[in-house]
């Protein structure tokens, strides 16, 4: 509790002590009744009195604190002076209740997605000192010691170890660096100290940029949340007006066509009744703080919203477009098969990876990579490359054929066709074929189940974009079971479907595109929520997308469009119950049924709910 | 220009005022009051002295909402 918290909770508990006293004293003389109960009222009102006050010189009548002071006063005339403090002290205990419990729910949320880091350690002198991360230059040497957090971007200079990158992706797989690896702040620190060299200034760095996102994000507002605003401004006046004509219009009627006489106290109360009822703050508060639990679970599982007005967005995905390699795909080449070998499929390796051993190309390399051993240099006596063929090695004394299908033909070999997608490379050794090596882009081994879990979702249509040529698409597409698919696209291809897309879709249903976020910036911001994925560490990306997947998983796609579509039932369970509370409470007052005590609940009572109820959207762990 | 100010008050409605407010004020381009992080970001207009327009900011917000506080 803060200062303010604890004073009030004095005033409400003396409050209390003398309303006790009076009971045992128990006066029957009215004026000095009247006396007596102003004590405790002037205890626990006095500050409300006050802003009333100050309000209305401002000109700022219509809040609650004019209405909480017009409705005591109003029965304090009719002699209900018990009632009066009543409504004071509890209208008191429920703002001390809502201040509370709304501080300690945004404290939470925030303490959750803090992953700031306090403070450097440098050494100096010969000792270690902490620092504030933003006072280190670039290119300072930094110690993390175990448990701490990398408090700045750059590459470590020492050491080895294991980092818990789980505050930033939600993946909970530790990653083990080495020295000249990348580090990126925010990843904890977990087995062994590391010297760190720094490569960005704090501001610049990966965890600075995070949290500025996500804290700007609920700036973005939502439709819903501008539209409970716009509701509270008119709310409150006419809610206020009606309870003025609920005081004056029935008795007058009453007194002049039913000649039921005056019944004016009855009608004020019922009328106070109403004006009690009319704060607006469950509504106002809740609606937010449902957006905020949203994005602060989101960002805990590693995928950064920019705004509720995205979440809201991505809850009424209907399609989904997104790019191959990167973001279905691993985006690396790999050996993926060796067919046909006449040798061993170990032996093969040997051969061509010896005959790529000077090769630059990504595919000569993928295939050193997969033979994996040290690669015996002496062994090759000559190496003749052959640009867009291939390359002729003699290696142990035989003549060594590695290339593609012109290569072999040039050199009159017989070969094996393969039908699968992808880059093949023959081999033949001394003029005889000795099989091919099949090199390809790999599925992601998550892709598929993303798919399945769109699909559970109600997407209408998956749509595939990719630069890459028609039988290698096709091959994914068919494999990920992939309605549409558009291959051999150049950047502004891409950008020209989905524009067509978009054009053609009902207004309501939204087009979510995913991309790497580094070639396809210009789509991700074309499409009604851009979403970037692997985007760990690159600044274009987190500019360009609306939603920030931070690891590479495309199963992070469905979670995000759970997530929202989890958080925005709850924006309408909120709004409705709200709503429909305070409807249903004026109703019950304008007849007389609902007493002062019914019309706290419909205050204070719907906001802790309402408030209760926007923390689940926090809770996505598991969804 | 564009800068953030950390920011003291209660309930959403009040914080929903301040803004309105704030974006009343003159020198103003936009102000948008995030109550959840409880920070007011303000967009100044070309050449505006910073400092002054913002004791307005803070003015007009105590007006409809007695008990915020703006630090600048």
């Amino acid at each position: 509790m803060n200062n303010k918290q604890k004073k009030s909770l004095y005033k409400i508990l003396i409050t209390i002590a003398l309303l006790v006293l009076i009971k045992i004293i128990d006066c029957q003389n009215v004026y000095i009744s009247f006396c007596l109960y102003l004590i405790p009222y002037f205890v626990v009102g006095y500050d409300v009195l006050k802003k009333a006050i100050k309000g209305i010189k401002h000109k700022q009548v219509f809040d609650e604190n004019f209405l909480m002071s017009f409705a005591t006063i109003g029965s304090f005339i009719s002699k209900e002076f018990e009632e009066s403090v009543f409504v004071m002290l509890f209208y008191q205990i429920g703002e001390l209740f809502q201040s509370y419990a709304i501080g300690k729910s945004r404290k939470n949320i925030a303490e959750l997605m803090d992953i700031r880091p306090d403070y450097a350690n440098i050494e100096l002198d010969g000792e270690l000192q902490k620092v504030d991360p933003s006072e280190v230059k670039i290119g300072t040497i930094i110690t993390v010691k175990v448990g701490e957090k990398i408090p700045i971007d750059g590459i470590v200079f020492k050491g080895t170890s294991s980092l818990n990158t789980s505050a930033l992706t939600g993946e909970s797989l530790p990653r083990d660096v080495k020295e000249n690896d990348e580090v990126i702040s925010g990843c904890i620190n977990m087995e062994s100290p590391l010297l760190i060299k720094t490569t960005k200034d704090f501001g610049e760095s990966t965890v600075s940029q995070v949290l500025e996102l996500v804290e700007n994000a609920s700036s973005n507002k939502s439709n819903s949340e501008q539209f409970i605003t716009k509701f509270a401004k008119y709310y409150t006046p006419i809610v206020c007006y009606s309870a003025i004509a609920l005081a004056i219009i029935p008795p007058l009627f009453i007194n002049l066509f039913l000649n039921g006489g005056w019944q004016f106290s009855i009608w004020a109360s019922r009328a106070l009744t109403f004006l009690v009822i009319s704060c607006p703050c469950a509504l106002v508060i809740s609606i937010p703080l449902s957006f905020f639990g949203g994005i602060g679970g989101a960002s805990n599982t590693g995928i950064l919203i920019k705004g509720s007005n995205y979440l809201e967005a991505l809850a009424k995905t209907k399609y989904v477009a997104f790019d191959k390699t990167g973001t279905m795909t691993k985006g690396i080449f790999e050996v993926t098969t060796i067919h046909n070998a006449k040798l061993t499929a170990n032996e093969l390796l040997r051969y061509a990876a010896h005959a790529e051993a000077f090769s630059n190309h990504p595919i000569g390399k993928s295939i050193i990579k997969e033979y994996g051993k040290e690669l015996n240099r002496e062994s090759i006596e000559s190496i003749k490359e052959l640009p867009g063929k291939g390359i002729i090695a003699i290696i142990e004394g035989h003549t060594c054929l590695v290339g593609n299908n012109k290569l072999m033909e040039d050199n009159n070999i017989v070969i094996v066709e393969c039908n699968d997608p992808g880059s093949i490379i023959h081999v033949a050794i001394d003029n005889e074929y000795k099989g091919h090596i099949h090199i390809g882009d790999q599925i992601k081994p998550t892709s598929k189940q993303a798919i399945k879990e769109l699909r559970d979702l109600g997407i209408k249509k998956i749509i595939m974009l990719t630069g890459d040529e028609e039988k290698i698409a096709n091959d994914v597409s068919t494999k990920l079971g992939i309605d549409e698919t558009y291959c051999e696209l150049m950047p502004q291809n891409k950008d020209k479907i989905v524009a067509d897309l978009l054009a053609k879709k009902d207004e309501k249903d939204k087009l979510i595109f995913v991309g790497d976020g580094i070639n396809d910036a210009a789509v991700i911001s074309r499409a009604d929520v851009g979403v970037a994925m692997g985007a760990l560490g690159s600044d274009a990306a987190i500019e360009a997308a609306d939603i920030v997947l931070m690891d590479d998983d495309p199963l992070k796609i469905a979670k995000a469009i759970r997530i929202a579509k989890k958080t925005m039932r709850i924006v309408y369970e909120n709004i409705s119950f709200a709503i429909g509370v305070k409807i249903i409470c004026l109703i019950l007052s304008t007849i007389g049924i609902a007493n002062m005590w019914l019309a706290i609940f419909a205050d204070v009572g719907v906001m802790i709910i309402a408030v209760l109820n926007a923390i689940r959207a926090l809770n996505v762990k598991r969804i | 220009m564009k800068k953030t100010y950390k920011i003291e008050v209660d309930c959403a409605n009040c914080a929903n005022k301040m803004q309105e407010a704030a974006n009343k004020t003159k020198g103003v381009k936009s102000a948008v009051v995030n109550f959840m992080t409880l920070k007011m970001i303000i967009e100044f207009e070309d050449g505006v002295n910073e400092k002054e327009v913002m004791n307005n900011v803070l003015e007009n917000c105590k007006i409809v909402e007695d008990e915020c506080e703006i630090y600048f």
